[in-house]
């Protein structure tokens, strides 16, 4: 049963993420690319690791493609599409593409995959929080606090530049 | 048919939902009967959902002509009951119209990403004890997550049809959902600060001597108005419907709809309606839990002989029935104002509340 869902998703990522890059029309781009998150998210919930499949939800599904979405509604129209890519790009990008892929596939076939005898490690929300905000050995409090002033930052800065143009 | 049936309770489902999983199982086998089970839950789910539809839009209705002092649908069946049914019968014979121009892939697949996100919140609410799909670990977080992908379909279904009016009312939607967001989320972790668990089943076993609108002080209050407001924008009813403003942008998103699919956005704006009154029934008045006050053991048995079910729906209908009230009570904002709204009152508030009620958590003072 897991293994039919793990097939079903995989494959769906597969045809959609091929399927986002090969679309001529930027909107239907943005939606296959909205199928691939959701099904990534759905892989994680089969693994349970729930924490990570509603993050995947709420900041790709529902915050980048929105924003994605958004910058396409407001630029461009219903009837355009862009132009057929030309077989030289094209092939380039096939071969980059596929090299890449093989590599891949290459480390993954060649690694063993020892069997992990640890016991099963507790995902709860309230682990992960701790976890975040520990500043003991192995606490996330200092990537943490950073990256909050980092978003911090960003956020002035949008402020100050959409407040300038107003002049 | 073997005893399984007889383990129904109204006051406890664990029972009888799982010798109803075992009779699946004993009949198909763990992967069939396992399957069946999914089935049967989708469509208990289906069926559950188009009769909220119809029940909803008929309420809705009535307290509408009540508010205006009218009858409201008086003539099909007694008292108006069978209006939308024959509403529903008339959609469903409607021709589906389709523009030319726009983009049908797009245009066909809005509905659906409309209706889906509220299905997979509808399967993490706990409806009474027993009667709960997925307890998933980050119940509240996973509403919020999958509720969060709706307002994609808005907005695909405002681009593709190729229409300057749904064009406007899905950036009004977009940028209204996007922002209430924020302060749902603030005014919920508000009680998940007392609950000290996102799981759901906790949230309501945490409710047991008191509801959380009682027992959070003052700020659970202010939490709760907060969230009634927020949520009504992120449903788009009014006052906060700026996305489908009949009298200014004709009916918005769902401009070029009609029949079937038209009924898609209709039906997920009730069960969308339902779901976030299931949420604040949930979080602020302890869900299926009956009222209970603290150790007064009398009272709190005579409380319980009323099944959870019945609790839960009640609740239900009465936050349900604020928010139609206030529906039909304040006009409609405008789009800056509703953005201001959110980002200079409704946000600084739910902030400044949750860092009031940590405080309390911390100090120990609520009940």
């Amino acid at each position: 049963m897991e293994q039919v869902l793990f097939y079903i998703f995989a494959g769906m990522i597969l045809v959609f993420s091929v399927l986002t890059v090969t679309s001529r029309r930027i909107l239907r781009a943005a939606v296959y690319l909205l199928f691939v998150l959701v099904a990534a998210a759905a892989l994680f919930f089969l693994m349970q690791f729930e924490f990570l499949a509603a993050v995947q939800l709420t900041l790709y599904a529902g915050g980048i493609i929105v924003l994605i979405i958004f910058s396409v509604m407001l630029t461009s129209h219903v009837s355009e599409k862009l132009e057929p890519v030309k077989f030289g790009k094209a092939a380039f990008a096939f071969a980059a593409s596929a090299a890449g892929a093989a590599l891949t596939v290459y480390t993954l076939l060649s690694y063993p995959f020892p069997e992990v005898s640890a016991a099963e490690i507790d995902t709860s929300m309230k682990r992960i929080g701790s976890e975040l905000l520990g500043y003991q050995a192995n606490g996330y409090a200092l990537p943490f606090e950073v990256i909050s002033i980092l978003l911090l930052a960003g956020m002035l800065g949008v402020i100050i530049i959409a407040k300038r143009s107003e002049k | 048919m073997k005893p399984v049936f007889l383990k129904f309770s109204l006051y406890d489902f664990s029972e009888w939902i799982k010798s109803i999983h075992q009779w699946l199982i004993e009949l198909a086998g763990p992967t069939i009967g396992h399957l069946l089970g999914l089935a049967l839950v989708g469509t208990c789910f289906l069926l559950f959902t188009a009769l909220l539809g119809l029940s909803v839009v008929y309420i809705e209705r009535k307290v509408c002509a009540f508010f205006q002092q009218r009858l409201g649908p008086m003539r099909v069946g007694p008292y108006g009951t069978a209006q939308t049914v024959a509403d529903i019968i008339k959609l469903l014979f409607k021709e589906p119209t389709m523009t030319k121009e726009s983009d049908k892939f797009l245009f066909m697949l809005a509905p659906f990403i409309i209706m889906i996100a509220p299905f997979m919140v509808l399967a993490a609410i706990p409806f009474a004890k027993g009667l709960h799909v997925m307890d998933l670990n980050i119940g509240l977080f996973f509403i919020l997550a999958v509720s969060s992908i709706g307002v994609t379909g808005i907005l695909l279904a405002g681009w593709s049809s190729n229409n300057k009016y749904s064009l406007i009312g899905a950036m009004r939607s977009g940028a209204q959902i996007v922002s209430y967001e924020l302060s749902v989320a603030l005014s919920l972790l508000t009680i998940v600060v007392l609950t000290g668990s996102l799981q759901l089943s906790e949230i309501v076993a945490s409710q047991a001597d008191g509801w959380w609108i009682f027992k959070g002080n003052f700020p659970a209050i202010v939490a709760f108005i907060v969230f009634t407001i927020a949520s009504t924008a992120e449903t788009n009813r009014g006052p906060f419907d700026m996305a489908e403003a009949e009298s200014e942008i004709t009916a918005g998103f769902h401009t070029e709809y009609s029949g079937i699919k038209f009924a898609f956005f209709f039906l997920a704006e009730y069960v969308n309606l339902f779901i976030v009154s299931a949420v604040a029934a949930t979080v602020f008045f302890g869900g299926w839990m009956p009222l209970h006050i603290g150790n007064i053991e009398f009272f709190n048995n005579a409380m319980d002989l009323i099944p959870p079910i019945v609790w839960f729906f009640m609740k239900i209908a009465v936050i349900m029935f604020l928010v139609m009230w206030f529906k039909w009570t304040f006009p409609r904002l405008r789009i800056d104002q509703l953005l201001t709204l959110e980002w200079k009152y409704l946000l600084p508030i739910s902030v400044v509340n949750l860092l009031l009620m940590s405080f309390i958590a911390l100090k120990g003072w609520h009940f």
